[in-house]
């Protein structure tokens, strides 16, 4: 058996917090890039360039790309043969005040949805753990905005609806969503399931890369040729207008009812902020 | 176009605020405040019980921002816009109170939209997401109220050459619809 030092998980999350909210990433970069190089509209590429030119800022100064620095989901994969003690969420909470305090993220949370008053230190995190054979420990963490979260869903299609029903449902959503989540925007979406395992999935979609496709052919057309459909609504950088609405569509599918056809939307913004490693 | 304007918008600038249309680049030089949705209730809850605002809205404007917290040596956080129509509740009562611009990110209400051309304001964009960069044009912030709301309190910005997006304009005509409306292609 590995023994795990909870200490090590909490320096780890805040290390990963604090990377993800002001390093996009080179990668994410180039890939904006060439989405402006093809964009018509000129506003739209003035847009572009000015997030660009954000997010270099940022990376270079170390201050956040966005104010909304989010609600923290973490992604936990613990293997079978390892072993921790004591509270694995109390180490992922104190990560997270710690670098929301010390590094001067925002603080987004509230006690209770009801009473709105602020935790003051971005706590509690949302976890998600699970369990792989063998003996790693993988962290992944992602500050969540409120902006781009508003504008996600989750519907019970049946299983008429299809592969038809599930691209109007995204459709129909990012439209209705138009410039609020901060085109452009990645889409993860969950199919299958149940509720909350479409939700779950469509999250987990938004932690892939973002050059990443699918290798099961059913998700890999459709995340080919939503790409294509959402582009085409002219939604533009920040709803504008313009060919850059969406820079990639992630779907993540699952075995389902024989009654049910789940579909979860999660929405992220242009500040596509998720940073992992291993332990 | 491009326009500079000072805010509080002078007598003579009054007539600017009619020049301008959506689509056009504004770039404010003068003070602005923050408030965001918790903010914008309070002000609400005084104007409807006859009490003074904590500040004078008057040719002001309002930018929904809640900033990260200042690094050291650093004048704010970063400072990129919230969503709009969280506010739209609120609007048309701070309209009556004088102010005349709101910045955010985002489509508003048909009932705001109305509101603009009735009491002659504008409403711009910044760059959702561009929240470092806009930082730069801030030059100073202070607090103003409401200090318990954290980020979300109410603060005073002088801005320099602070970029914006005239998004809904004070005749009705709304940059989101006419930009979609350019690049839409039929599935």
């Amino acid at each position: 058996m590995r023994e795990i030092d909870l200490k090590l998980v909490t320096k780890k999350v805040e290390e990963l917090l604090l990377d993800a909210c002001s390093n996009i990433g080179c990668k994410f970069l180039d890939y904006l890039n060439e989405f402006k190089e093809r964009e018509e509209s000129e506003l739209g590429k003035e847009i572009l360039s000015k997030i660009i030119e954000n997010d270099k800022l940022a990376m270079k100064q170390n201050l956040p790309m966005c104010q909304d620095t989010g609600i923290v989901v973490c992604f936990l994969e613990i293997g079978s043969e390892v072993i921790f003690k004591g509270d694995i969420y109390e180490a992922i909470n104190q990560g997270v005040s710690n670098a929301y305090i010390n590094g001067y993220l925002r603080k987004s949370v509230v006690e209770h949805p009801l009473n709105r008053i602020n935790t003051k230190n971005n706590t509690p995190a949302i976890v998600h753990i699970k369990s792989v054979v063998g003996d790693t420990f993988k962290i992944t963490v992602a500050p969540k905005g409120g902006g781009s979260e508003n504008m996600s869903l989750v519907k019970m299609l049946i299983p008429a609806d299809g592969v038809e029903g599930i691209k109007k449902l995204v459709l129909d959503t990012v439209r209705y969503a138009g410039g609020k989540p901060c085109p452009p925007i990645i889409i993860g979406l969950g199919i299958g399931g149940d509720l909350e395992k479409a939700a779950l999935l469509a999250k987990e979609a938004l932690m892939r890369e973002i050059d990443d496709e699918a290798s099961d052919p059913y998700a890999n057309k459709l995340e080919k040729e939503l790409l294509e459909e959402v582009n085409n609504l002219g939604i533009g950088p920040m709803g504008f207008g313009g060919r850059t609405t969406c820079l990639a569509v992630k779907v993540n599918c699952f075995p389902c009812h024989i009654a049910s056809l789940p579909v979860a939307i999660n929405i992220q913004c242009h500040a596509n902020r998720h940073k992992s490693c291993e332990l | 176009m491009e326009y500079k304007l000072n805010v509080p918008i002078t007598k003579e600038d009054e007539e600017v605020i009619l020049k301008l249309r959506a689509g056009d680049v504004v770039y404010l030089t003068g003070v602005i405040y923050t408030a965001r949705d918790a903010a914008h209730k309070r002000f609400v809850e005084l104007i409807d019980k006859g009490l003074e605002l904590p500040v004078d809205f008057t040719n002001g404007a309002i930018y929904y921002v809640g900033p990260t917290p200042a690094k050291p040596g650093r004048v704010i956080g970063s400072a990129g816009p919230t969503s709009s129509y969280r506010m739209d509740p609120y609007s048309e009562k701070l309209m009556q109170q004088g102010l005349k611009i709101m910045i955010g990110k985002g489509s508003r209400s048909d009932e705001y939209k109305e509101q603009l051309v009735k009491y002659k304001c504008v409403y711009l964009s910044t760059i959702g997401g561009a929240a470092a960069s806009i930082s730069e044009s801030i030059k100073k912030c202070d607090l103003v109220a409401y200090e318990d709301l954290g980020a979300e309190a109410l603060r005073r910005l002088e801005v320099e050459d602070f970029y914006t997006i005239v998004t809904y304009d004070a005749y009705g005509n709304d940059l989101y619809q006419e930009g979609v409306k350019m690049y839409e292609k039929h599935n």
